[in-house]
C-alpha cells in the first residue's frame, strides 16, 4: 500500500503481488480498505471484512456470500495477556554461566522443555548414534 | 545520484529478515550476548513481515515430550520418511529436542494454544500439530524480537552480504536499500544471521493477471535467502528439493487441519478414492522401503505428500479430475464448519474470499483441489537451503565444523527456510533455528572469530553503484521510446520476472509440464537463464518500488540456477509428484541415497557439485 501525494489516501500500487494477507485491511484503524477477490476468478458481490482489536485481544470477520445465503460472523482471540507485557526483556535477566555457555541449552532451558527438571534429549540419553549409509 | 549512505557500524549481530527465524535469533542473542549489538534489517514491517504475515492457525511442528507424545528421534523418522531419506538428521533433531521450550514460550507470551479439555494436553491437529488461535503469532514473535534488538530497521531490501577484504570466505555485514526513501543502508557487523527465507514465485504461478500474487507461499519469499547466500559462497543443499502443495484451488487455503482435524477426505471427479489405485506402479518406482502398497497401513508409516502428489496428478491426467475434498460430511457439525473457516481466516484469508465470491459453501458442496506450482524452500514439506553445521554433540564429522548453523562462510549463520536439509520445522522450528544460531554466533564472537574484520570504501561504493544502476538505466533510456514499456535498451522487473517463470515452469517442471523435465531440457534452461542474467545488466527501474522489484528477481533468478543445478546433478527422481526426471524415472538408492552439495564460485560464477553422505539415526543397542 502507498499513499497517493495528490488525494493523500493509500492504494494498492501493484495487486498482482498482493497475497491478500489483509494485514494493511487490519492495521487501518478506519476500516478505509476495502478488498474484493481478484477478478481472474472471483465474481463480484461478496465481501470479507475485519475489525482487529488489540485492547479487547480479538478479531472479528464478517462473511457475506455473492448469493446472499450465507452470511457469517466469526471470532477469535488474538492474545491472552495484555498486548506486550508478558514477553521478557533479555537484556535484564540474569546472565547465563559459564556452564550454561559450554551446554547446549538455550535460555529458559532445560526447564522450558517439559516444564519439570528433565534435561535436554541427547543421543546417549535417548540409547541414539548416527550411520552413514542406507536405512530406512 | 541522489541516495543518502546510512552506515551502521560496529555490529556484532546483523539478523538479515526477522520472519519466525529471524526473530528466534533476534530475541535468543541478547541472553548470548547481553553486550552485544544486535540489529535488525527487514524489508517489510516486522509486525507482519514473512511467511506468518496473515498468521496461523496451527504450530506444526511440536513434539509434546512433556505429555509424553513424541521423542525427538521420532520426529526425525517422521521428518526422514516423508523426505524419502533425504534429510540433516542431526540438525532436525537438535531443533527437535529444543522446539518445545520455544512454544511453551509463546503460550507465556500470550498466543493463544488450545487445550484438549478432556486430556489436559495442548489440542493435537495431528501427530506433529497442535492448534492455535494464531492470527497474531507474527506481531507476539515480533514484539520479542523488538525488546531484544538495539535497532530494528524496518523497510531495508537487503541486496548483498558484505565480506572481509583481508580474510577470503569471511562475511563482514550486509547492504542494501530503504525500499521508500531510496536510502542506500551499509551494515558492518561481525556476524549475520540469514532469516529471508523462502522462494514463491520462481516458477510460473497457476494464478494470472491481477490475482497473480495469490500464490501459497508468501509472493514477498523472494528467495533472498539462498541468493545472499549463494552470491557469499556459501554452499547449498536439496535445492533440487522443492516442493508441489495439493490445496483448495484458486486459494491455496491449508488442508492440514481439514484433513487431520475435520476427518474430511479426497476423492476424484466421479466420486471415487484413487489414491490406491496408484500405488503398485509407485511402489515399483521407488521400492518397498518407501512406499509398501500392502504393508503402509499396518507399519503406521505415512505416506510421503510426494507421493500423495504422484496419485493426484496421475489421477487428473487419467482424465477424472478435478479432485475434491469431501466436506459436505464433516461440516453439517456446525462446531467443525466454525473451525473450517477459521482455519482460513487465521491464515489464508484469500480462501475464504474466493468461496464468499464463488458462493462456495463446504457444507452443501465439496471444494475443488489443485497441485501448485513448484516452491523452493526449506521448512515446510521440503528441504533446500544452506549446507550448514550442526551441534557438536550429535553431528557426525561431515556435518560439523565448529558452530551450530553456521554455513560454510565463516560468521554466516542460517534459520528457517535459509537452512538446508531441515524440512517440517514449519514456525516453531524455524524460530528454534534462529535461537541456536544465535547462541552459535555469540560464541563465534567471544571465541575472538571475527577479530580483525576490514570493510574497504572501495567494497562499499562499488555496491552502491550496482544497486542504483536500474535506475540510472531508466533515466538514460527511457525517454527513447514515445510510450508504455516496450524498450530496445532495457526490461523492467515485471518482464524479467515473467521470463524467469516461463523457464522454470517449461524447462525444469513447472505445473506447465505436469513436473516433467530430464537432462535435455535442463540444460537448455541453464542456458536461456544465463542469457537472461546478460540481460540483468540492462534492467531497469523507474521509482524505488521497481528497484525492489528488480533486486527480488535477481536473488530469485540466482536461487533459479541453483536449482538447475541440482536438478541436473541428481539422476533420478526421488521425489515422483514434486518433479520428474523423465529420463531416470526410478529412485536409485545405490548411487543417489546422499545429499546433493552445491558451491558457486564468487569470482567465476562456476558451480561444483559434490556427494555428502547421508546418515542416520539408528537405536544404538541394536546396531542397526
Ligand atoms: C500459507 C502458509 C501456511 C503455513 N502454515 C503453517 C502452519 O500451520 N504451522 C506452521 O508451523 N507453519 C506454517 N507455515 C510455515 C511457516 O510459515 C514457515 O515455516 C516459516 O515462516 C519460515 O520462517 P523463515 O524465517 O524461514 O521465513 P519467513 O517467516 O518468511 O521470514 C523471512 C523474512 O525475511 C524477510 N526478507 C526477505 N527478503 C529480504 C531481503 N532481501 N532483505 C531483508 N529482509 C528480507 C521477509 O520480509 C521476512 O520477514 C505456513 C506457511 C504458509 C505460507
Ligand atoms: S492485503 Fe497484504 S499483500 Fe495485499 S496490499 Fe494489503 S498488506 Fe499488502
Ligand atoms: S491507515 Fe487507513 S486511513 Fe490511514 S492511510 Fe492507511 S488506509 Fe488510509
Amino acid at each position: 500500500m502507498h499513499i497517493d501525494k495528490t488525494y493523500r489516501r493509500a492504494y494498492n500500487i501493484e495487486p498482482s503481488m498482493c497475497w491478500e494477507c489483509y494485514s494493511c485491511v487490519k492495521a487501518c484503524p478506519h476500516h478505509a480498505i476495502d478488498v474484493r477477490g481478484y477478478a481472474d476468478f472471483a465474481p463480484l458481490g461478496h465481501s470479507v471484512r475485519v475489525h482487529r482489536d488489540e485492547e479487547k485481544g480479538t478479531i472479528a470477520w464478517r462473511i457475506k456470500f455473492r448469493n446472499g445465503k450465507k452470511d457469517m460472523e466469526l471470532l477469535a482471540p488474538i492474545t491472552t495477556k495484555p498486548w506486550g507485557t508478558c514477553i521478557p526483556k533479555l537484556a535484564e535477566v540474569a546472565a547465563p554461566s559459564k556452564d550454561m555457555r559450554d551446554s547446549q541449552l538455550l535460555f529458559n532451558e532445560p526447564r522450558y522443555i517439559r516444564l519439570d527438571d528433565g534435561g535436554l534429549h541427547t543421543l546417549k540419553s535417548n540409547g541414539l548414534k548416527f550411520k552413514a549409509g542406507v536405512y530406512y | 545520484m541522489g541516495h543518502k549512505t546510512i552506515i551502521e557500524d560496529d555490529i556484532d549481530i546483523l539478523v538479515v529478515g526477522a520472519g519466525l527465524g529471524g526473530t528466534g535469533a533476534a530475541f535468543e542473542a541478547r541472553y548470548w550476548g547481553q553486550d552485544k549489538k544486535i540489529v535488525i534489517a527487514e524489508k517489510a514491517n516486522i509486525d507482519r513481515s514473512g511467511a506468518v504475515a496473515q498468521g496461523l492457525y496451527a504450530i506444526n511442528c511440536y513434539m509434546g515430550t512433556r505429555f509424553g507424545e513424541n521423542n525427538p528421534e521420532d520426529h526425525v523418522r517422521y521428518a526422514r520418511m516423508d523426505l524419502m531419506g533425504m534429510v540433516r538428521e542431526d540438525l532436525l533433531f537438535d531443533m527437535a529436542r529444543h522446539v518445545d521450550s520455544a512454544v511453551h514460550q509463546f503460550e507465556e507470551w500470550g498466543l493463544p494454544l488450545m487445550k484438549d479439555p478432556k486430556k489436559g494436553t495442548y489440542m493435537r491437529e495431528g501427530r506433529w500439530q497442535i492448534m492455535i488461535h494464531g492470527e497474531s503469532y507474527k506481531p507476539i514473535v515480533a514484539e520479542a524480537a523488538k525488546k531484544s534488538a538495539d535497532k530494528v530497521f524496518n523497510r531495508i531490501c537487503v541486496t548483498h552480504l558484505l565480506m572481509d577484504d583481508d580474510k577470503a570466505n569471511r562475511v563482514a555485514g550486509a547492504v542494501g536499500f530503504n525500499v521508500r526513501t531510496g536510502n542506500y543502508h551499509v551494515f558492518k557487523s561481525k556476524t549475520v544471521i540469514c532469516g529471508a527465507g523462502g522462494a514463491s514465485n520462481i516458477f510460473k504461478p497457476r494464478s494470472v493477471g491481477e490475482g497473480a500474487g495469490r500464490v501459497w507461499y508468501a509472493p514477498w519469499s523472494s528467495g533472498s535467502a539462498y541468493g545472499l547466500m549463494i552470491e557469499a559462497g556459501a554452499k547449498m543443499t536439496q535445492m533440487e528439493n522443492r516442493i508441489v502443495l495439493a490445496r483448495f484451488k484458486d486459494g491455496y487455503g491449508p488442508v492440514g487441519a481439514y484433513f487431520l482435524h475435520l476427518k474430511t477426505y479426497t476423492q476424484n471427479g466421479l466420486g471415487e478414492e484413487y489414491e490406491s489405485k496408484w500405488f503398485p506402479a509407485l511402489t515399483e518406482m521407488v521400492g518397498k522401503e518407501y512406499l509398501d502398497t500392502e504393508g503402509q497401513h499396518l507399519s503406521h508409516k505415512p505416506i510421503p505428500t510426494c507421493l500423495r502428489n504422484h496419485a493426484f496428478i496421475s489421477e487428473v491426467n487419467a482424465g477424472r479430475g478435478p479432485i475434491h475434498m469431501v466436506t459436505m460430511e464433516a461440516f453439517q457439525d456446525p462446531h467443525l464448519e466454525e473451525i473450517g473457516w477459521h482455519n482460513f481466516l487465521g491464515m489464508t484469508v484469500g480462501q475464504a474470499v474466493l468461496w464468499a465470491a464463488t458462493d462456495v459453501d463446504p457444507k452443501y458442496e465439496n471444494p475443488e483441489l489443485t497441485t501448485s506450482e513448484p516452491y523452493v524452500m526449506g521448512s515446510h514439506a521440503t528441504g533446500c537451503g544452506a549446507w550448514c553445521s550442526g551441534p557438536e554433540d550429535v553431528s557426525p564429522p561431515e556435518y560439523y565444523w565448529g558452530y551450530n548453523r553456521m554455513t560454510t562462510v565463516e560468521g554466516l549463520f542460517g534459520a528457517g527456510d535459509a537452512v538446508g536439509g531441515t524440512p517440517h520445522a514449519f514456525s516453531s522450528g524455524s524460530f528454534t533455528e534462529g535461537r541456536l544460531a544465535a547462541k552459535a554466533a555469540c560464541q563465534y564472537i567471544n571465541d575472538g572469530k571475527a577479530a580483525g574484520i576490514r570493510v574497504s570504501d572501495e567494497q562499499i561504493s562499488r555496491l552502491k553503484e550496482k544497486i542504483f544502476k536500474p535506475l540510472e538505466t531508466y533515466r538514460v533510456y527511457s525517454n527513447e521510446v514515445v510510450a508504455g514499456s516496450v524498450n530496445p535498451n532495457f526490461i523492467n522487473p515485471r518482464q524479467g520476472l515473467d521470463r524467469l517463470q516461463k523457464l522454470m515452469d517449461e524447462y525444469c517442471g513447472g505445473f506447465g509440464v505436469n513436473y516433467m523435465t530430464n537432462e535435455k531440457l535442463l540444460n537448455i534452461g541453464l542456458r536461456k537463464l544465463k542469457t537472461l542474467e546478460e540481460d540483468m545488466e540492462s534492467i531497469a527501474a523507474s521509482d524505488i518500488h521497481e528497484l525492489l522489484r528488480a533486486w527480488e528477481l535477481h536473488h530469485r533468478i540466482r536461487t533459479s540456477e541453483s536449482v538447475f543445478q541440482h536438478t541436473l546433478f541428481r539422476k533420478e527422481t526421488r521425489w515422483p509428484g514434486y518433479y520428474y526426471r523423465g529420463d531416470a524415472m526410478k529412485l536409485d538408492d545405490t548411487n543417489w541415497h546422499v545429499l546433493t552439495v552445491s558451491h558457486r564460485d564468487r569470482k567465476t560464477g562456476e558451480y561444483t557439485m559434490e556427494k555428502a553422505p547421508l546418515y542416520h539415526l539408528v537405536g544404538d543397542e541394536q546396531g542397526e
